[in-house]
């Protein structure tokens, strides 16, 4: 089963994909853009749709989705960490 | 498979357009006459009111958009007939005179000096002419390049830009070598793809012309903002359904133009394209709006991706929903035509969702009722660009 949708190997945040995922769950990411799988444990519980970190991001950086720039982090976010509203934010408005 | 040699059947129109919907409508040209309006549809069964809340005194630009997209929903060419009312006779002339251009019966009707009940009489004996007329029309076998596509996702999650907006996508990159006319639009919807849309702008001057209509929306945005606008844009719900930020919102967006096609103009809102190929329009991202901008262009049939489950459906156009979020096609199933959330598990590839989403668009075509329509969804929502005089 995939767990998380990657669009881009740079990318520094997953999609999750399916319902029900518990913190302490090791998770299956399919990387769509060279067909490549990763493992990464989850750190909270994320609603399907939410994002997870791939990596540690330092707060204050530019946070990687579909290889572009979709905000920054506005607090450290731990590899397999919910990233949300409540550490990232847009660098736009 | 789709090829230049696929048919649909539908209504070639007087002006040689062709329409998959052969309405008889009665539209309102301002909030005063909505109620005379749905009295004729309540007497004339077959045909439709189309109310809306606008129309006095407006001027200027704002006033120009309202009677282009009225005169545009009229020209549609999912209209057979329209029977047009108005508080006074000289603005229902205007819209009369301006859907008469397509060669489609119109009668405008004024209600001062007449009153509703002589007005309902008047208009309803056209009306029932009108409905009987167009029930005998038939249908007919026409190429795919009659074919008038528009997109716009809504209430959209990860998984929109993950496979419900890359499946429309792949869609149009396999319309647009057919021929067919296609538009997307949601201007402040791609902040933060707009190099990526100007990068696939067919020429110097197209490019030029985006990045125009996307900045001059951006100052907008600048000069009413009390916020970053979250929970605007993007919405609530998106953010409910794991979107972050504009950006990330945007790039999921733009899925919807796939991989090739150009964008070949810019439309201003309601504007009519003039040749085949991807069209951009200056519009805004509120889905009932840039549906019905969609239209009042001339667009026949519309392919609206959603995550979390936009029930939207127009009047005049049919509203295709497709959706990549399980959880969605799941308690939602009733809004849903094309569930493409096998994608997210590798069951099926973008070419395979592509190609079905384009069967469940020509069946679409060719008469079958979206769950929008079934459901009587037919919200018409009238673009306002700034306060009344």
């Amino acid at each position: 089963m995939i767990h998380i949708l990657v669009h881009d190997k740079k990318d520094t945040v997953g999609v999750i994909v399916v319902e029900g995922i518990k913190a302490g769950q090791e998770l299956t990411g399919w990387v769509m853009e060279d067909d490549s799988t990763i493992n990464v444990k989850a750190l909270n519980d994320v609603p399907i749709g939410h994002k997870v970190a791939l990596k540690d991001i330092s707060n204050g950086d530019t946070v990687i989705k579909y290889g572009f720039d979709i905000g920054k982090a506005v607090a450290a976010i731990k590899r397999g960490e919910h990233a949300h509203v409540h550490n990232m934010k847009t660098k736009r408005w | 498979m789709i090829s230049a040699k696929t048919t649909f059947q539908g209504y070639r129109r007087e002006n040689g357009r062709v329409g998959v919907r052969n309405h008889v409508i009665i539209l309102p040209v301002d909030d005063l006459s909505n109620s005379a309006a749905e009295a004729v549809a309540n007497n004339v069964k077959g045909t439709l009111a189309i109310p809306h809340p606008y129309g006095r005194l407006q001027f200027g630009a704002d006033l120009d958009l309202h009677f282009r997209t009225l005169i545009g929903a009229g020209s549609n060419p999912n209209v057979a007939a329209v029977i047009v009312i108005c508080i006074e006779e000289g603005w229902a002339k205007k819209v009369v005179d301006g859907i008469a251009r397509t060669g489609k019966p119109v009668t405008g009707f004024g209600i001062e000096l007449h009153g509703d009940h002589d007005t309902i009489l008047r208009a309803s004996k056209v009306a029932k002419e009108y409905v009987q007329w167009a029930s005998e029309l038939q249908r007919v076998e026409c190429p795919i390049n009659d074919l008038w596509v528009s997109t716009k996702c809504g209430e959209s999650d990860t998984t929109s830009g993950c496979g419900s907006n890359p499946t429309v996508g792949s869609a149009f990159d396999k319309l647009e070598p057919l021929g067919v006319t296609m538009c997307f639009g949601e201007t402040t919807e791609i902040t933060g793809g707009e190099n990526i849309v100007a990068d696939r702008c067919a020429t110097p001057q197209v490019r030029e012309q985006w990045m125009k209509v996307f900045n001059r929306y951006q100052e907008v945005i600048n000069r009413h903002k009390t916020s970053d606008l979250s929970e605007s844009q993007p919405t609530k719900g998106n953010i409910a359904g794991g979107l972050t930020t504009i950006e990330e919102k945007a790039l999921g967006n733009i899925q919807k133009i796939g991989k090739k096609c150009k964008v070949i103009g810019v439309m201003d809102k309601a504007e009519t394209p003039t040749r085949p190929g991807l069209w951009f329009m200056d519009s805004s991202s509120a889905a009932a709006e840039m549906v019905t901008l969609c239209a009042a262009s001339g667009y026949v049939v519309h392919l609206f991706p959603t995550g979390q489950g936009n029930v939207i459906g127009n009047p005049i156009l049919p509203v295709i929903k497709l959706t990549a979020n399980p959880r969605t096609a799941r308690t939602m199933t009733e809004h849903i035509d094309y569930d493409c959330s096998g994608l997210l598990q590798r069951q099926k590839n973008l070419d395979q969702t592509g190609d079905e989403l384009i069967q469940v668009m020509l069946r679409t075509c060719n008469g079958r009722l979206t769950a929008a329509e079934a459901l009587g969804h037919r919200e018409f929502v009238l673009t306002r660009l700034y306060e009344s005089a």
